[in-house]
């Protein structure tokens, strides 16, 4: 049997222990409807107020102010399409994930008109980038709190100045944020900021969008009043109990400086890769979420490195992966300024809860060699004698 | 894998013999990119490189429990197969995208990242066989058992070190007998139908896929039209673009007279399309470029083979000499019919691919 390591944590995280068990009563024993009167649907009804409850905790929020939903994407969608009218400017980034970028541009077919603010080498926006783009139409900033592919952090608090200044709503993505590192709305200010359960341990199909008090939403989907009318639809219990034990779970590892222990494998592995000749970092000098590193070996083709990865037993990636899985270049690593060819070379490794150091040291064991043989193979390595790039 | 009968039935075939097998799929063409375009169909159901066909290889995977991977190589194809099949046809010729993907797509790229991976060969659903022959030093291409799949045709251009590299599985078999294997391995894909057109042009339309494709790249030629004369020079009408038109074309000519006239060359230089009797359309030479030599290093002196001018034409006899660098010079025993410049020419002794090289215009 082969072994087994999972260094994408950006993609999705295993279930805890701790959040499965939690989750587990609500399944057959706990699963009434939250909305029911009666005995089940008032217990289920005050397992999901008291995720509610861990969740806001985790940002610093009121649980009122939380609304569950059934994933990241449907967050930042209720985000974007519950505030922007034909006619409306929006600003947002180059390097949002799909979920905001997509959004963003059929906002722009429905007649917003929508500024996409550029990414300098390091990733990061400039705020006065954000500034100069406001108009007196603008309705909305939306800028991703940590990059999913680089895990740079951007400076949401300027952003959130600027946006009260101009008296703009603040939505933030912080799907790759949330359960990492502290996230306090009042310090970023942000309106909305979104958040995906499998992220940090939780299951896939659980999500929730922070909706600052006063806020005024149009909700998505249309039917019953749950979620105080913003997103009609039967509670997904088990998910969101599972949600508010992760987040609990999280603010707990905060207490214990999780999150620097996490940085301290994460700059180990990065370290020792970036011993590997014509290697580098995407994201350099930049500040980062402590779980993830993004890093270029030129002279091969990332996709190909993934895969001979895989098939020794370590699990990363590279880019997005499009339906049919094949790997397209990332819209990211070209924003940030890379060459197609050295955006192709990246990998991204991101860690979770569950790595161990022995897993760090199987990473290290696996791709120097696997990045020799690619290396030793590539005409592209080949064709350049200085390898100088 | 394609997800088509045949490739599944190879990786059926080496895991049932205990091999190590990675299964691999070339995205190769975005089914999406041109749908929609100028009277392209809206609908890419059942296409090479559609989700189904991805889904399906996928299935195909599972079920015989290897590793599996889609492999990103648009690009490459855009600039190594696309763009050459639509310029030939712009430049009057008739391209063959198959052998060109085959040269630099699926026994350059995938076999390199093949290796990368870690694989020592590539196996595809090839109608075809390769063997190394101890007396000549040399692997051998040679034409399948079942004569009506033969493939061999679309693979002259492989080298020596592609062919070390490379296993046809299916190269002793029968089709019927390929969908049997499929079946008995119960793949979903078992009953799915042959693909039979150029997998990047829906519904064999090439005439529209060129207009598609230009429109979207912006780069439409000025000039494609031009004169339709007859072989002793006589205009008879006008056309729109040489790229509507092939050696031996009878139907879509615009012109009417009282015996039926076909295409007996194209001037790219002149913009004419040259028409004329049917009897006009035959020669005994031609001369092949860019030739890869397969069953030898070189063509010392002249070699009585079979040559074969279009992938369904019967190999007919001829010699066949070297004529310059790359450049062999073919004399069949026999004037055939429509020479094809952009179509290849492939030499065959007996079962064996000898090689082949790319019909040249007349001069």
């Amino acid at each position: 049997m082969t072994r087994r390591v999972y260094l994408d944590s950006n993609a999705t995280t295993p279930v805890l222990p701790e959040v499965l068990d939690a989750m587990r009563p609500y399944f057959s024993e706990h699963f009434g409807n939250a909305s029911s009167i009666h005995h089940h649907g008032q217990e289920t009804r005050s397992a999901v107020e008291r995720a509610r409850e861990s969740v806001a905790a985790l940002f610093q929020c009121r649980a009122s102010e939380i609304v569950f939903t059934s994933g990241g994407t449907e967050a930042d969608n209720l985000a974007i399409f519950g505030l922007a009218q034909p006619g409306d400017h929006v600003i947002t980034s180059t390097i949002e994930h799909h979920a905001v970028l997509n959004a963003c541009k059929h906002l722009e077919a429905m007649g917003c008109t929508v500024s996409f603010v550029p990414v300098d080498r390091r990733g990061l926006i400039d705020p006065e980038d954000v500034r100069r783009s406001v108009r007196p139409n603008t309705k909305l900033i939306s800028v991703m709190f940590a990059n999913n592919e680089t895990g740079v952090v951007q400076p949401l608090a300027e952003i959130g100045k600027i946006a009260a200044e101009a008296e703009v709503y603040f939505h933030t993505d912080a799907v790759q944020a949330a359960g990492k590192i502290p996230i306090d709305v009042h310090a970023i200010g942000c309106d909305l900021l979104a958040i995906s359960g499998h992220k940090f341990h939780a299951t896939q199909g659980v999500g929730a969008l922070y909706v600052r008090k006063g806020t005024e939403l149009e909700p998505m989907l249309y039917g019953g009043r749950h979620e105080r009318s913003r997103r009609a639809g039967t509670e997904n219990v088990p998910g969101i109990v599972g949600l508010g034990k992760a987040s609990e779970l999280a603010r707990t590892g905060f207490d214990r400086h999780d999150d620097q222990k996490m940085a301290a494998a994460r700059d180990r592995l990065e370290r020792e890769l970036l011993k590997l000749e014509a290697t580098g970092l995407n994201g350099e000098d930049a500040p980062r979420v402590p779980n993830t590193t993004n890093i270029y070996f030129d002279g091969i083709e990332g996709e190909a490195l993934v895969i001979a990865l895989d098939l020794k037993g370590l699990a990363v990636s590279t880019g997005a992966a499009c339906s049919s899985g094949a790997i397209e270049p990332s819209h990211v690593l070209l924003a940030m300024g890379l060459r197609p060819h050295r955006a192709k070379a990246s990998i991204r490794f991101s860690l979770g809860k569950q790595n161990t150091s022995e897993d760090v040291d199987f990473a290290l064991g696996a791709i120097p060699e696997t990045v020799a043989r690619l290396r030793d193979l590539s005409p592209l390595w080949n064709r350049v004698p200085t390898r100088i790039t | 894998m394609s997800g088509g009968v045949d490739s599944s039935a190879v990786a059926a075939m080496l895991r049932a013999q205990g091999r190590n097998v990675i299964g691999l799929t070339m995205q190769l063409w975005n089914q999406r990119r041109l749908a929609g375009h100028e009277g392209m169909p809206e609908s890419v159901q059942g296409r090479c490189c559609s989700i189904d066909d991805v889904y399906d290889a996928r299935r195909v995977a599972e079920t015989l429990g290897i590793p599996y991977y889609v492999v990103n190589h648009e690009e490459r194809f855009e600039r190594d197969v696309v763009r050459p099949f639509v310029e030939e046809y712009l430049a009057g010729r008739t391209p063959i995208p198959c052998s060109l993907c085959n040269n630099h797509l699926k026994f350059d790229q995938l076999l390199i990242v093949a290796r990368q991976i870690g694989a020592d060969q590539i196996a595809t659903g090839h109608y075809a066989q390769v063997a190394f022959d101890q007396q000549l030093n040399r692997w051998l291409l040679k034409r399948p058992a079942d004569r009506s799949k033969d493939q061999t045709y679309f693979l002259f251009g492989l080298t020596q070190e592609q062919l070390s590299r490379t296993l046809f599985p299916l190269g002793g078999m029968t089709k019927p007998e390929v969908r049997e294997l499929a079946r008995k391995h119960s793949l979903v894909i078992a009953e799915k139908p042959d693909s039979q057109e150029i997998c990047f042009v829906p519904g064999g339309d090439y005439k529209r896929f060129l207009e598609a494709y230009l429109t979207e790249q912006g780069d439409r030629p000025a000039e494609v039209a031009g004169e339709m004369v007859t072989t002793d020079g006589k205009v008879i009408g006008e056309h729109a673009g040489v790229h509507n038109f092939t050696v031996g074309q009878r139907k879509g000519l615009g012109v009417a007279t009282g015996s039926p006239l076909y295409v007996i060359q194209i001037n790219n230089d002149t913009r004419q399309v040259v028409v004329g009797k049917d009897e006009e359309l035959y020669s005994r030479t031609l001369r092949a470029r860019r030739v890869n030599l397969i069953s030898t290093p070189e063509l010392r002196q002249p070699m009585a083979v079979a040559v074969k001018i279009r992938h369904k034409h019967q190999p007919a006899p001829a010699i066949i000499e070297a004529a310059g660098p790359d450049e062999v010079l073919v004399t069949f025993d026999q004037p055939q019919r429509a020479l094809t410049p952009g179509q290849a020419a492939v030499f065959y002794d007996g079962d064996i691919v000898v090689g082949g090289g790319w019909i040249e215009n007349p001069r």
